[in-house]
């Protein structure tokens, strides 16, 4: 198959709508606002439904009930409109409704900037919305594996039935690179039945009801429990991670999404110096690779492990987990819409050596 | 022997927990008996609020969600979009409605969703214990304004019908009331109405139904029911405000 140019936001549209997507609901927000966009052209070509919303809060709404009555829905957004999908992503939760949310993060708090961050990570693997629940959290650090992990964020979706979040920065929104169009599309109707959906009871079967209350505690606890339940085998199931250079490394860099780009240049730039170092680059953010991050960190041969993120410091918390101490873990990044360079990054590499 | 009323197929056997004299108990049973009435029981979706209603998923004998506070409106334009054969409704409060919900019910009329909204106005939060609604009345005591509504601070009841019967996308809105026998089979025409209009595909429908809260008014069911004709009509006339199937003629 030859390979075609695509800008990530179009790429990612049109992988959805490959996975057998049929629904879009969203409101524009920069730098995303190229997938309905793009959704507004071929969603209805494809057959499918395409609404733009009057508020993010409404989109993830429709999404609630498009998915509430069986069809394969997602919605998109950047940094402050994903904040206020919070309240319907909770409620998915709750009702465990599937669905497919695309945050492509630009720099916060507040209005922030435009320019690609990645200051949403406490929000997309902490929660974000009240109550406890977990997302899928997928985060690509390229547009083809954006769209190879579009068609899998739908299917376990609806395996689990939870909402999986795809979780890029702007920069992979926004650039151009080539795409192979790997898996044949999907048609909604060779997808597996929903019978839990509402899509009418046709006086043969009771009620299906879509609900997220549980009023008696004790029925609420079993719930929780449940749900937890599901997230463990999740955890269990769903780890995704690459390496890069990492036997014999002296120094591995964590790194999601584009600073893992900026990771492996600072790689190469090591080696000039006579310095191995290697990327890891967790693709889930939740349930996040623990076990094989701590195997690689506390190899023999590594001294010292750095993470490079677009944020003042987030996914450093879930490194130090994983490493339990077993080496010194330091951060390098900047926030706020500004890249680091590979030169930077090699930098805090050389000074987590103590060189 | 002869049946002459039984309970309608529209609602399960689920006991309602509304409160004695509250009149959200009659509207179920005239949405219900509308859906039975027009046989799409089978192919009807309804999306509960949060209030009073909340557990309305329970009482309709046909497939429900439960929305967030006021989301009801997006909840059924994303099931409608998706089954436009299917009739769809929300069954929502006022604040649920015209407070928290105030962008998607009107956004839902604006687009013209082929959606029936039943809203239950009884000015006043019922669920929570009493506090004031967007429609309270001007001088009514609420939890949260226990001297009063004061027009000065909170400005003056809102007007949903009146408001939404100015856009476009709104094929039927009615105001009604279920306060004496005649009211209520009043009420029951206008129900079916709507939802008869919704199946035809001209647009957005909405009945508004002046109800009781004898709990959180302080008032007897019947000195509820004669309160809703004393103080709520002068303020929320009955009335059909739009009608596109008129407007046509």
């Amino acid at each position: 198959m030859s390979k075609e140019l695509w800008k990530g936001n179009e790429a990612i549209a049109e992988a959805a709508i490959r996975a057998g997507c049929r629904c879009y609901f969203g409101y524009p927000i920069t730098p995303q606002s190229e997938i309905p966009e793009y959704m507004s052209l071929h969603m209805p070509k494809a057959g499918g439904v395409f609404l733009q919303s009057e508020s993010e809060v409404a989109a993830i709404n429709m999404v609630y009930g498009a998915t509430g009555a069986g069809a394969r829905v997602m919605t998109s957004s950047s940094s402050p409109g994903v904040s206020l999908k919070q309240e319907g992503i909770s409620y998915m939760c709750g009702a465990e409704l599937p669905g497919v949310i695309v945050n492509v993060m630009r720099g916060g708090p507040g209005l922030g900037t435009i320019q690609p961050a990645q200051g949403d990570y406490f929000q997309a693997t902490r929660g974000g919305g009240h109550g406890d629940y977990r997302l899928i959290v997928f985060a690509p650090a390229n547009i083809q594996e954006v769209v190879d992990l579009m068609q899998e964020a739908f299917d376990l979706a609806d395996k689990y039935r939870m909402p999986v979040m795809m979780l890029l920065d702007g920069m992979i929104g926004q650039m151009m690179e080539p795409v192979e169009w790997k898996r044949p599309a999907i048609a909604p109707e060779d997808l597996p039945e929903k019978p839990w959906a509402t899509t009418g009871t046709k006086n043969k079967r009771l009620p299906n009801i879509i609900n997220s209350l549980f009023i008696d505690p004790d029925a609420c606890n079993q719930h929780n429990i449940r749900l937890e339940e599901k997230y463990a085998r999740v955890t269990e199931s769903e780890q995704r991670y690459e390496t890069n250079d990492t036997e014999d490394a002296e120094v591995i860099f964590v790194a999601f999404g584009t600073p893992a780009r900026l990771a492996r240049a600072a790689v190469r730039l090591l080696a000039e110096d006579g310095i191995k170092a290697g990327v890891f680059r967790p693709i889930t953010v939740w349930p996040y690779p623990y076990d094989a991050l701590y195997k690689i960190a506390a190899q023999d041969s590594v001294k010292a492990v750095v993470t490079v993120e677009m944020n003042t410091g987030q996914m450093i918390d879930d490194v130090r987990i994983a490493v339990k101490g077993a080496r010194p873990v330091s951060f390098v990044g900047s926030a706020g819409g500004i890249i680091p360079t590979p030169y930077e990054v090699a930098e805090a590499a050389k000074k987590a050596l103590g060189r | 022997m002869a049946i002459v009323y039984q309970k309608t197929k529209g609602l399960t056997d689920a006991e309602l927990h509304y409160c004695p004299g509250c009149t959200h108990g009659i509207v179920h049973k005239l949405v219900g008996e509308t859906l039975e009435e027009l046989d799409v029981l089978g192919k009807a979706v309804g999306v509960a609020p949060v209030g009073c209603a909340v557990f309305a998923y329970d009482y309709f004998n046909c497939d429900m969600q439960e929305a967030a506070h006021g989301r009801a409106p997006a909840v059924a334009t994303g099931i409608k979009r998706v089954l436009p054969q299917h009739v769809v409704f929300t069954y929502q409060g006022d604040g649920d409605l015209a407070a928290i919900g105030i962008a998607e019910a009107v956004h839902s009329a604006m687009r013209g969703e082929k959606i029936t909204v039943i809203f239950v106005n009884n000015a006043i939060y019922g669920m929570t214990g009493g506090q004031m609604a967007p429609t309270t009345l001007v001088g009514q005591k609420a939890t949260t304004a226990p001297l009063g509504r004061d027009p000065g601070h909170y400005g003056s009841p809102i007007r949903m019908s009146e408001m939404l019967a100015t856009i476009d996308g709104a094929a039927y809105i009615e105001r009604v009331m279920v306060t004496t026998p005649a009211s209520v089979m009043k009420a029951k025409r206008s129900i079916k109405k709507a939802f008869e209009l919704q199946i035809a595909g001209l647009g957005f429908t909405m009945i508004e139904v002046l109800s009781t809260c004898p709990t959180n008014w302080g008032l007897t069911p019947v000195e509820s029911l004669e309160w809703v004709k004393e103080n709520m009509l002068p303020v929320f006339p009955l009335g059909v405000y739009r009608d596109v199937t008129k407007e046509e003629a």
